[in-house]
């Protein structure tokens, strides 16, 4: 098989291990190209696409508007701020005018979940999803799988921990579809009011021991406290978080063996995790931003090849 | 005449089960073992030790003709070291989006420096020109050769798109259009045989 199943990229939810697989093997191949002297391929010539966000934004638009252009894609850029959504436009006539201008392909970040599967039924363009509200975020997910693919060779078997804000996060969910999907073990630690009420129902185990959590697992995936969708208290302090869930070099060496820490970005550093942990050999936090673009690249690559 | 020869190719393969596909052998495992050699030594009469030339063969299926060579001139021209590289066309290719199928790509590996380079690109059948054209272009993102030749085992004659010639042929064969030339490996597929197929 060398087709996705799909004509969007809405979340992980809607992809089947194939799909990934295929994914995985097209980014292996951008990957080597990204690394050589002239970094560009001329595949997608003749194909336009919108990066629309509504929502601030400093990897994943950098990350993606990179790998079109690394395709060769026309690009052009759409922030919420500085449009007409601010005089009142909706969703589906911002699009419609942006189509209009003859756009092949829309990538799109929204603080509303749900907001680039309503998108894919009203209008007539591929849809990348960058991350909606607290629901999904494709890429992030497969670019961390194919971190952890790199990095240990597999995923499937693997332990991974993913440990903070699971409540909010769109990448906890993404992560957690799509390293199930490629056999891997997948627990969720962090302050109980941070973790879903019945996460358990996706398959996934709860700790609310960091250590405990760490000593099982291959790869910890530290998140970012989003202290802008945090709407009541759900920690007492951040000095507090810290102390229970924060991972420091003195922790990391106290444990059993050597695990891999992952962060999708941004660090708050000395909050989820330490600068001495962040910028250890351990952590593949810059692997993953370099790997973003290989993978982003192979969405756009195999979601084009799609249009008609 | 395109009718006269597909019903004279009907009549010659119906032995073969299938009515509507018959196949011959173009050239057998001597033949090809005889071309190879050939092409080997024009190679070695316009590249020498191979200190400035690197052989590039295009994949997929193009490197099998590029190892081959390559053995053959180590093992029985004592050509002591060749820059031996793969290069996947796919991403350069000017048919994305035009059939019903994504394309897959295969692997590139290329551990030199193609500047200033005498480059072979090497392919083992030549038809429309156009996967060449794509090579071209690819082979630039790895930097600017002072040359560059092709080398291709099987020339299809009059079915070029592009103006675009070999500069080592193996065989030239004239198959028209609904005809399919197969070169098949040991390595890979079981044997060294090229069929023409009639489909």
């Amino acid at each position: 098989m060398s087709e996705l199943s799909v004509q969007h990229l809405l979340g992980i939810k809607y992809l089947n291990e194939k799909d990934i697989q295929l994914i995985f093997e097209t980014a292996d191949h951008f990957k080597e190209v990204i690394n050589r002297s002239i970094k560009k391929v001329p595949s997608l010539r003749d194909i336009t696409i919108a990066n629309i966000f509504f929502e601030n934004s400093t990897r994943t638009k950098l990350s993606f508007e990179l790998a079109e252009k690394r395709l060769s894609a026309d690009v052009i850029n759409f922030s919420a701020g500085q449009s007409s959504v601010k005089k009142g436009e909706t969703l589906i006539d911002t699009v419609n005018n942006i189509l209009s201008m003859k756009v092949d392909m829309v990538v799109m970040r929204h603080p509303n979940p749900g907001a680039g599967i309503f998108l894919s039924k009203h209008v007539s363009a591929a849809i990348v999803n960058a991350g909606d509200g607290a629901h999904e975020h494709p890429t992030q997910a497969l670019l961390d799988s194919f971190s952890i693919r790199e990095k240990l060779g597999d995923v499937a078997g693997k332990n991974v921990v993913i440990v903070g804000d699971i409540l909010h996060s769109r990448v906890a969910l993404s992560n957690i579809f799509a390293l199930k999907l490629q056999g891997a073990n997948v627990k969720v630690c962090g302050p109980k009011t941070l973790l879903p009420k019945y996460i358990e129902s996706l398959g996934v185990g709860v700790e609310t021991d960091l250590r405990k959590a760490l000593n099982w697992c291959d790869v910890a995936n530290m998140l970012r406290i989003q202290n802008e969708r945090l709407d009541i208290s759900y920690f007492p302090t951040t000095r507090e978080y810290t102390q229970q869930f924060g991972v420091n070099k003195a922790l990391l060496d106290s444990l059993d063996k050597e695990i891999v820490i992952m962060h999708p970005g941004p660090i708050n550093r000395g909050v989820e995790i330490t600068s001495d942990v962040a910028d250890s050999k351990q952590s593949i936090i810059l692997n993953q931003v370099e790997n973003g673009v290989a993978i982003r690249m192979a969405v756009i690559y195999l979601l084009a090849s799609k249009i008609k | 005449m395109v009718i006269s020869l597909l019903r004279i190719s009907y009549f010659c393969f119906q032995k073969d089960s299938h009515p509507l596909m018959s196949q011959k052998v173009l050239l057998s495992e001597k033949e090809i073992n005889i071309i190879l050699h050939r092409l080997a030594c024009q190679l070695l009469e316009n590249h020498l030790d191979f200190a400035d030339t690197v052989l590039i063969g295009i994949q997929p299926r193009g490197t099998f003709v590029a190892e081959r060579l390559s053995q053959i001139l180590k093992s029985e021209y004592g050509v002591k070291h060749i820059d031996l590289g793969f290069l996947d066309i796919t991403f350069y290719r000017d048919d994305f989006r035009r059939g019903d199928k994504t394309l897959a790509a295969t692997e590139t590996t290329i551990d030199f420096l193609v500047e200033d380079k005498n480059v072979v690109l090497i392919d083992d059948v030549l038809y429309t020109g156009r996967s060449i054209n794509a090579a071209l272009t690819a082979l630039q993102s790895f930097g600017r050769p002072k040359d560059v030749e092709l080398l291709t085992l099987i020339d299809r004659r009059f079915s070029r798109h592009l103006p675009i010639q070999p500069n080592y042929r193996g065989r030239q064969v004239d198959a028209i259009n609904n005809e399919k030339v197969k070169v098949m490996w040991k390595e890979n597929d079981g044997e060294d045989v090229i069929y023409l197929i009639n489909k």
